[in-house]
Formats: structure tokens, C-alpha cells, sequence
């Protein structure tokens, strides 16, 4: 309790007007709870972090926190969060999306930040629903599930988001759950600390649209399915694809180096001021 | 600028002489007035700008990024002035129209920034390689909602690099993006020019606060509309949101907050006018007939009043540099004492438009409309000159 006051007192913003806009229950709370540890543990000074949002419930979570935040448009806060980091790259820039603004409407910003490698950290909290529009089919929202644009089910399939970031060739992809706190804020602290495109898929909840559309039940229950379909990236290996099927892996799928954009864009520096690279030789 | 009787030959010694395109120029202008980050997506007639300020950016310890989309271009832009680096971005009509979301972001967060149209031929892909006028509007009311905006329009080389350093400084000064918006001739057009040394180059900065940062309001009123502006990373830690929000920057639906934030961002252009509207006028001060032309068709309307003085018709052209707001005064003036104002475009009107608003039945407003990818040239416009003075 101590802990969690210290913590308060000291990132969460004191002029700003609480409750906060999100419903009872809801993982987005949790999802701030695990950032302010993780940037907390990190050491990070809050004048160096900008944390950077888009559009939807997600997006609302910067403003109550005390760091430089920035509530972008839908879908781009990758694209301003690449000239933050780009103009300064002295800041830590953490990016917190939704499902719909990440693989949606910045679907195409996702997979060339990943492949650029501009060093950000993409936390992206995956309720498979828009929420805040009052519960309408997402990228993410699973095939034959109702939502209030398809009551006739969902004949699409969805986006599975960090096998989506792998591909696109982000050097550190984490997902985890809102049930799995912990492992939340060490996937958050690893993210931060890589340097490079990191991202973090955090599985969650809407128990007010998706849920009660799909007869889920409590924001609890749903949080126990959670819990239940959670195999770890060790244990999945074993598993066959049948096995797998609606569970939810968790765990760092892939930590790799490579070399960071800043870095590769120093060289493009140099050889515009007329150094000759030991690699161009 | 305004005053200025003939500027299109530079008659300075001091300065470089360079044989340079419009497109060029405004790169060359950016980097005098201190851009030090570039975003965009290649498209024609706009794409020197990129190439130019690829090569140069990095020489300069700037950035260059060539993003996905001219979304992203805008996006990066804003996120890169908000750490205190001078942005801009240069597209076409296809890309502005990408752009404008974003542009209204930076319209409501107050975030200064360049963002540079070069007009080709629409709707749609339109005529990527043909000049047009079609975006004047769109330039002005493009993103949603009620909001002010600045937009210049150059027609000389020389002005591409001046008016792109304007759009600097009047970004900074009014923390909003200025939109310079050419037309694919002034854009690839080649001219002698004199580009001046950076010492005569004059480089506004925006105003950063001095208070402690316990103390700053980030969008709190002041006696010329525009708040200091905070820089992130230097201490100032504020929320910077497109929704509309209360002095602390904090989303608000409060009527007695939301009114005076819409009204501010007017005002703080609209008090601003003698700053802000800049124009060259040629002869009008006797002028019968007045041509009212802006980007490359002023040239040619420059052309046609000389031509007309010759046969001793007194005539007359006002180019506005700025286009919005509009130059709602000059006209007045000029419409008060001219018979005929002829607004020659290369659009089916959008400035005769405003024209005729301000005009309110003075003198009587021709207009002249090319939709077909070409110059209106002098002979069309000194024919509508001397059917004015018939």
C-alpha cells in the first residue's frame, strides 16, 4: 500500500480532474497501473518520457499521468511519436494504443515503424472491440463473436497482433494479459529497456460491449478466461496448433539486436558531410 | 513586402547568385529560417522539395524521413515541432487531402509547422503534372471545423524562398501551421535569383516559457492570443490534445472553456491582420482596371497590365501574397477606386470569389477561368483588360 502511494504521489497528475473515463472494471486501469511500474523501476525522469496516445479508451490515459503526453489523432501516434523520438532522441517515447488504432487505422504506421526500428515502445491493449464508440467490430475481434455492427456474427478473422509486429521486424514483441499483472510489468520494463521498435500486446477485456453482447459475463469472469487460456511462449512450444487453438500465448516472443534508426541515420549524417563509411569501401 | 513596386528582378548586390527552381527555393528557404526536420512522401509536382532537403538535412545535423504516407509525414512533423525543431512537410493535392486531419491537429494543440501544397490539376489524381488553383479553398477550410488558418502563395522564385521563410516565422509567432501553397509552374520553374546572406534572412522563434514550470498555464490567454510554448523534455510537462481542452491543456466540454479556446485561436490571427496580410501592388494608384492574380498568374497578369499601360489604358494588378485571410481591406480600397477588377485563375473561381464578398457591387468583377491544365496567359488576360476599359 505504501508502494502503491509513493507511486501515485508521484506520477499521477494532481490538477487533473479524476474519476477517470473509464467503466468499472475495465483492464485499462491495470494496463496504467503496470506502465507507471515499469517506467518506475526503469528509473526514468519524467521530464525525459513522453507517452503518446491515439484514439478510443486507450487513448485517455496519458492525461493522467505527469510526463509530456501527447493524445495524437486516430491511428497516427506512431507517426508523431517517430518525429518526437526522431527530433530528440534523448526522450523515452512510449506509445499506448487500442486494437482499432494500432492494426485498424494505423495498421500501415505499425508495420513501418517495426520495420524502420525508430526506438519506441508500442504498448497496444487488445479488448477485441471499439469501445469507446460502443462496441463494434475490431481487426482483433475474434470470427463469429457478435458486436454491434455484426449481429449476424463476425465473418472476419482477426489480426493476431504480436505474430503481426514479429513479422513486420520488431526486435522486441511481448504479450501478456490484464490477469497477469506482473508479467505485464516486467514485458513493459523489457520493452523500454530495448533499444529498438518494442512492443507489447496486452490481451484485455470489454465486458460492457463485447461481453455482454456475447454473454461473457463479469469484467471477473472474463479476466478468468484470461487466466485459463494463458500458455506460456515454453509451454506453447510443445503444443501442436490444435492444442493452441484459443489460447493465448504469453511471454517475450522475440527479443533480438539490431541496429536502431538514430544509428543507422548518423551514417546517412556523415556521408552527407563528406565521410567515406568503413562499409562503403 | 507591401509596397514594393517591381520585385521580380532582384536588384540587391549582396547575396549568392543562383540559378534555381521554385521547388528548390522553398528549400532553400526552410533551411534559412531554421527547419531542421523534414517528413514526406514523394508526389509531382512537390517532390524537389524532398530530394533537396534530403541532401541537405543531414549536412545540417537536421532530419529527413521519407514516411508511408503523407498521414504519417504530417504526424511527424507535429511530433517533431513539439520538441522545439522547426518541421515541414511539401506535398500535392492528392497528399494534401491526406494531410488534413493532422493539419487540424496542429490547428487546435498550437503546434507551428510548414506545410507546403504544390497545386496541380484535380480533382482526384487529376493532372499530376499540369498547374492548377483548384486548392485555395481547400487550403482554407480543408481539416473539420470552424479554425483560422494562414496560407501565402508565391509567384516568383525569389518569392518561393522568401515567402517560405514568412511561413516560418508566422508559424512560430502564431504557434499554427502556415500552408505555402504554389502552383506546378512556380514549382518547377527555373529563374536567376540572388539568395540572401543568412545575416538579412530575418528568423523568428516562438516565444518558450520563463515562468517555473510549477507556474505555466500551457494554453492560457495573452495580450496577443498566442501562449508561450512549452518544449518537451525541457522541464515544461503539459497534455497536448486535439480535443478541445482548458488552459491547462486538459480535455474540457465546459461551454464557459470551450468558447473562449475556439474564439482565442481566431483571434490570435485575426488581431494580427497588418502583421500577417502581405501583397505587392504594380500601378493601381490611377489603375481604371485592376487585375487581382496570385502564383504563376500574376505574371502573366504583370505582363498584361504593362502591355495595356503601353496602349495607355490604365491599368493595374494587386497580387496578394496572402491569401487567407483574405486581403479583405486592399480590395476594399482597390475596388473603391478602380471601374473593373478582373480576377484571372486557374480554377473556376475561388478567389474571385472573396473577391466579389468584399467587392459588395463597387467596381464590377470579371472573372477569368482556365480549367485546362494551362497558363492563363497575358494576351487572355489583356483582352478581358480592354473589354473592361470598352
Amino acid at each position: 500500500m505504501k508502494e502503491s502511494t509513493r507511486l501515485i504521489h508521484k506520477y499521477l497528475r494532481h490538477d487533473k480532474k479524476f474519476p477517470h473515463v473509464w467503466c468499472p472494471g475495465c483492464g485499462i486501469g491495470i494496463l496504467l497501473g503496470a506502465l507507471i511500474r515499469a517506467i518506475d523501476r526503469v528509473g526514468l525522469e519524467k521530464d525525459e518520457v513522453v507517452l503518446i496516445s491515439g484514439i478510443g479508451c486507450s487513448s485517455r490515459l496519458p492525461v493522467y499521468v505527469d510526463f509530456n503526453t501527447l493524445h495524437t489523432t486516430h491511428g497516427r501516434a506512431l507517426t508523431f511519436a517517430s518525429g518526437v523520438k526522431l527530433a530528440n532522441p534523448s526522450l523515452n517515447v512510449i506509445v499506448v494504443m487500442g486494437d482499432g488504432d494500432a492494426v485498424a487505422i494505423g495498421g500501415n504506421h505499425l508495420i513501418h515503424a517495426a520495420r524502420r526500428n525508430i526506438d519506441l515502445t508500442a504498448v497496444i491493449i487488445n479488448n477485441a472491440v471499439y469501445g469507446m464508440t460502443g462496441g463494434q467490430t475490431s481487426p482483433t475481434t475474434p470470427y463469429g463473436m457478435k458486436t454491434t455492427t455484426a449481429v449476424y456474427r463476425n465473418v472476419e478473422h482477426a489480426f493476431r497482433i504480436s505474430e503481426l509486429a514479429v513479422t513486420a521486424g520488431a526486435v522486441f514483441v511481448g504479450r501478456g494479459t490484464v490477469y497477469h499483472a506482473r508479467l505485464l510489468d516486467q514485458l513493459i520494463e523489457k520493452a523500454i529497456l530495448k533499444e529498438g521498435f518494442g512492443v507489447v500486446e496486452v490481451i484485455s477485456h470489454c465486458h460492457t460491449q463485447y461481453g455482454k453482447l456475447n454473454r461473457l459475463g463479469s469484467a471477473v469472469d472474463m479476466m478468468r478466461s484470461q487466466k485459463e487460456n494463458a500458455v506460456s511462449v515454453e509451454k506453447a512450444k510443445k503444443l501442436d496448433a490444435q492444442a493452441l487453438e484459443g489460447k493465448i500465448i504469453t511471454g517475450v516472443l522475440v527479443d533480438k539486436e539490431q541496429p536502431v534508426y538514430r544509428e543507422q541515420y548518423e551514417k546517412v549524417r556523415a556521408r552527407a558531410k563528406g565521410m567515406v563509411l568503413a562499409e562503403d569501401l | 513586402m507591401t509596397g514594393r513596386q517591381d520585385s521580380d528582378t532582384v536588384r540587391e548586390s549582396k547575396g549568392r547568385e543562383v540559378l534555381l527552381q521554385g521547388n528548390e527555393a522553398v528549400a532553400e528557404g526552410s533551411l534559412a529560417a531554421g527547419c531542421r526536420f523534414f517528413a514526406g512522401y514523394p508526389i509531382t509536382p512537390a517532390t524537389e522539395i524532398s530530394e533537396v532537403l534530403s541532401v541537405k538535412l543531414p549536412q545540417l545535423d537536421g532530419t529527413f524521413i521519407q514516411m508511408e504516407d503523407e498521414i504519417a509525414s504530417m504526424g511527424a512533423i507535429i511530433g517533431a515541432s513539439l520538441t522545439g525543431v522547426k518541421s515541414m512537410t511539401a506535398t500535392s493535392g492528392p497528399g494534401f487531402s491526406l494531410m488534413q486531419e493532422n493539419i487540424g491537429f496542429a490547428c487546435m494543440a498550437e503546434v507551428p509547422c510548414v506545410v507546403v501544397n504544390v497545386m496541380r490539376g484535380g480533382p482526384s489524381t487529376g493532372l499530376p503534372t499540369s498547374p492548377s488553383q483548384g486548392d485555395v479553398m481547400q487550403a482554407r477550410w480543408g481539416t473539420h471545423g470552424d479554425h483560422s488558418t494562414i496560407v501565402l502563395s508565391p509567384a516568383t522564385v525569389r518569392e518561393c524562398f522568401d515567402i517560405t521563410v514568412m511561413a516560418f516565422n508566422f508559424s512560430e509567432k502564431y504557434r499554427t501551421p502556415v500552408i505555402v501553397l504554389m502552383d506546378e509552374i512556380v514549382g518547377h520553374m527555373r529563374e536567376k535569383i540572388l539568395l540572401p546572406p543568412p545575416e538579412d534572412v530575418t528568423v523568428v522563434d516562438r516565444l518558450q516559457p520563463t515562468v517555473p514550470p510549477e507556474w505555466y498555464i500551457p494554453y492560457e490567454d495573452t495580450p496577443t492570443g498566442v501562449p508561450p510554448m512549452g518544449v518537451f523534455g525541457s522541464g515544461y510537462r503539459y497534455h497536448v490534445t486535439g480535443l478541445t481542452h482548458d488552459v491547462r491543456g486538459f480535455p474540457t466540454q465546459r461551454p464557459d472553456e470551450v468558447d473562449p479556446l475556439i474564439r482565442r485561436l481566431f483571434r490570435k490571427i485575426t488581431q494580427h491582420f497588418d502583421d500577417i496580410q502581405v501583397g505587392k501592388e504594380f500601378l493601381t494608384e490611377d489603375a481604371q482596371v485592376v487585375v487581382i492574380a496570385y502564383g504563376s498568374v500574376a505574371r502573366s497578369a504583370k505582363r498584361a497590365v504593362k502591355e495595356a499601360r503601353a496602349r495607355e489604358i490604365r491599368a493595374g494588378l494587386f497580387q496578394p501574397i496572402t491569401l487567407w485571410p483574405f486581403m479583405r481591406k486592399t480590395v476594399e480600397r482597390i475596388a473603391t477606386r478602380a471601374k473593373t477588377l478582373i480576377v484571372p485563375e486557374m480554377s473556376m473561381g475561388q478567389i474571385s470569389r472573396e473577391v466579389k464578398r468584399v467587392n459588395e457591387g463597387r467596381a464590377s468583377v470579371v472573372t477569368l477561368n482556365r480549367v485546362d491544365g494551362n497558363l492563363v496567359t497575358p494576351d487572355e488576360i489583356l483582352e478581358k483588360i480592354l473589354e473592361g476599359t470598352r
